[in-house]
């Protein structure tokens, strides 16, 4: 009995280990999940009658999560990415935007806050303006969709506070973006 | 770029701390090109400054020497050396190609202060061109001999010297940003402000007791105005939005400031103490980094409202902007000459960021540096040099480029990422 339930156990360990992570789930945070560990496939241990014995079922309670940082939630992604010299919204953003629009819509009492930046080429005032310039279109997306203008306010890092510090186009393409912050974040 | 860089990198002259012993310096200063007249000088050591902690001549002789304007003639070997008129061999002076020469002397006073005298003697015509006595304690002996070179430079050249002056800079060491004002000449650099959070665009208030400048300590841009005698600072613009590019008016009352509390980044005017906001310019572009004129009756400043960064002027009064600029399609970063006539600015060309100036009258623009990564440029009080950050991004260096292109030079801090400089005012006497 007790060497079924240890390899029970371990089927459900390796059945675990072979789940691959979504592109989504890389990096985030450590966190319970439903127990949904390889039963199917185990052999289910025949009940015997056994007086000393009580099993019960594990009660899933009931955890209050945070949409804005549940990574399964499209409100956990926060970054708009911009072409050179480009304040244009790509489509590929639209449904996270919408997304947190709908979220703004939704709790009047939130609270946004949309950074802009820019790569490091160039004057550090104008690349200070066109963060400013992508942040506002991400806003102005926003309140199309929803949001209340007072609920989000644009502000600019320029060149000034780079995510990839590199000098190249890879760097520069992760520096061009736009951030949403909720207040008290 | 000019095809005379060649000749004019020939001379090249560094600054080493033997010439400069003092402190450690915070800035080495290395100087490429020279003047199209340098003006022979044989600066003898003064009499008693041999056992002083901060001597004096040689502080001179360096100013006189990074303005690649004078050259300096040996004093070497001459025994026993002149420190007053009646001292002076003239044929030795004139056989060792001295056109004019410095002698002085100091002395300890009483009350613990120094005595420093020079004198400014044509070699030619064997007359005294220029003499003047200071009376300094031991800490303003470099002060004293940046004043001599003033004086000098004043004499020999027509212009007043800016020696004396000083500069502002921002320093990134790690992750730490540090807001510095040091000598012109590099020395005596004070952190006025550290920071973990980025700082750029300082700007000195006309009479050189304030720094406006950009923090974000406040996880966004806003405006400070803070004093350097007593280091008390002032959110002066903090709106809705970012707040950014202060540039003072010449009576020092007012900012240019660049405010999104609209929407878009637009140029308003405010009151130094953050009172009064006028808008200056309405438009859906940007409009960015403004500058007051000398006369404080024009603002240039950034625009892409035609398509591309360009450079603009309006009146202080508002009205429809002139475009200035018209050669490349990326020009930013305009700053006034002290005369009014003509405005440094960034010129990128082929994916290089070189210091150009632009004549307002005759349109006629003149590239000056080559460093390809060039950014901030501001002219010295007198006209004559403009200093601007260079260099690699992650380990950026000062420099400067006199306003003829014809003398360079590049001032490399001992540790840390050099950036955003800006030249001081004259200081009252």
């Amino acid at each position: 009995m007790k060497r079924l339930l240890l390899s029970v156990w371990m089927l459900g360990v390796l059945a675990a280990c072979g789940t691959a992570p979504t592109k989504e789930q890389e990096g985030a945070a450590v966190e319970d999940r439903k127990p949904t560990v390889g039963v199917p496939d185990a052999p289910k241990p025949k009940p015997k009658p056994d007086p000393g014995i009580a099993t019960k079922p594990l009660v899933e309670k009931p955890v209050a999560v945070n949409p804005l940082t549940d990574p399964k939630s499209i409100l956990s992604r926060r970054s708009v990415y911009f072409d050179y010299d480009s304040n244009l919204v790509k489509d590929e953003f639209k449904p996270m935007i919408t997304a947190h629009a709908k979220y703004l819509q939704q709790n009047r009492s939130a609270k946004m806050r949309v950074e802009g930046n820019a790569d490091e080429r160039g004057s550090r005032e104008y690349n200070l303006a066109l963060g400013q310039r992508r942040a506002d279109a991400v806003k102005q997306m926003m309140t199309l969709l929803g949001a209340a203008p007072d609920q989000v306010e644009t502000v600019s890092f320029g060149e000034e506070k780079p995510r990839a510090l590199g000098h190249d186009e890879a760097a520069w393409a992760e520096n061009r973006r736009a951030d949403m912050v909720y207040q008290g974040e | 770029m000019r095809t005379d860089r060649l000749f004019v990198c020939a001379v090249v002259f560094v600054l080493s701390l033997a010439l400069l012993p003092a402190a450690r310096a915070a800035l080495t200063i290395e100087i490429i090109g020279s003047g199209a007249n340098q003006v022979p000088i044989a600066i003898v050591p003064f009499r008693a400054e041999e056992g002083l902690a901060q001597r004096v001549s040689p502080v001179t002789a360096a100013d006189l020497a990074r303005s690649g304007l004078f050259r300096l003639v040996d004093a070497g070997g001459v025994n026993p050396l002149p420190h007053e008129p009646e001292q002076i061999n003239y044929p030795i002076w004139r056989a060792r190609g001295a056109d004019v020469m410095v002698i002085g002397s100091v002395s300890k006073l009483p009350d613990g202060r120094y005595d420093v005298r020079f004198r400014l003697m044509d070699v030619v015509k064997q007359t005294q061109l220029a003499g003047f006595v200071y009376f300094a304690r031991e800490d303003n002996l470099r002060l004293v001999a940046h004043r001599i070179a003033d004086m000098i430079y004043e004499k020999l050249t027509g212009d007043v010297g800016v020696f004396s002056t000083r500069i502002t800079y921002v320093v990134k060491r790690g992750s730490r940003f540090e807001l510095q004002v040091a000598d012109a000449d590099g020395y005596g650099a004070q952190t006025v402000l550290g920071s973990n959070e980025p700082i750029i665009s300082p700007a000195w208030s006309p009479e050189g007791t304030r720094l406006a400048y950009v923090s974000f300590e406040q996880k966004k841009p806003v405006v400070y105005v803070q004093s350097l005698t007593t280091g008390a600072r002032q959110a002066v613009a903090n709106f809705w939005g970012s707040n950014s590019a202060p540039s003072w008016s010449p009576d020092g009352k007012r900012l240019a400031v660049v405010l999104t509390k609209d929407g878009g980044s637009q140029i308003y005017i405010i009151n130094a103490d953050g009172s009064g906001l006028t808008r200056l310019t309405h438009s859906l572009a940007i409009d960015t980094e403004p500058n007051f004129s000398p006369d404080g009756r024009h603002v240039i400043f950034t625009s892409d409202r035609g398509g591309s960064p360009q450079i603009y002027r309006v009146p202080v009064t508002g009205g429809q902007p002139e475009r200035l600029t018209f050669e490349g399609g990326y020009n930013v970063t305009p700053r006034h000459s002290p005369d009014g006539r003509s405005f440094t600015f960034i010129q990128r060309s082929g994916g290089r960021f070189n210091v150009a100036v632009q004549d307002f009258t005759t349109r006629q623009v003149q590239v000056l540096s080559n460093g390809g990564l060039d950014e901030s440029p501001s002219f010295a009080p007198n006209g004559r040099m403009i200093l601007y950050a260079s260099g690699a991004r992650g380990r950026g260096v000062l420099a400067a480029v006199s306003s003829d292109g014809r003398v360079q030079q590049r001032l490399t801090a001992d540790a840390g990422d050099v950036r955003e400089p800006a030249w001081g005012p004259l200081l009252k006497q």
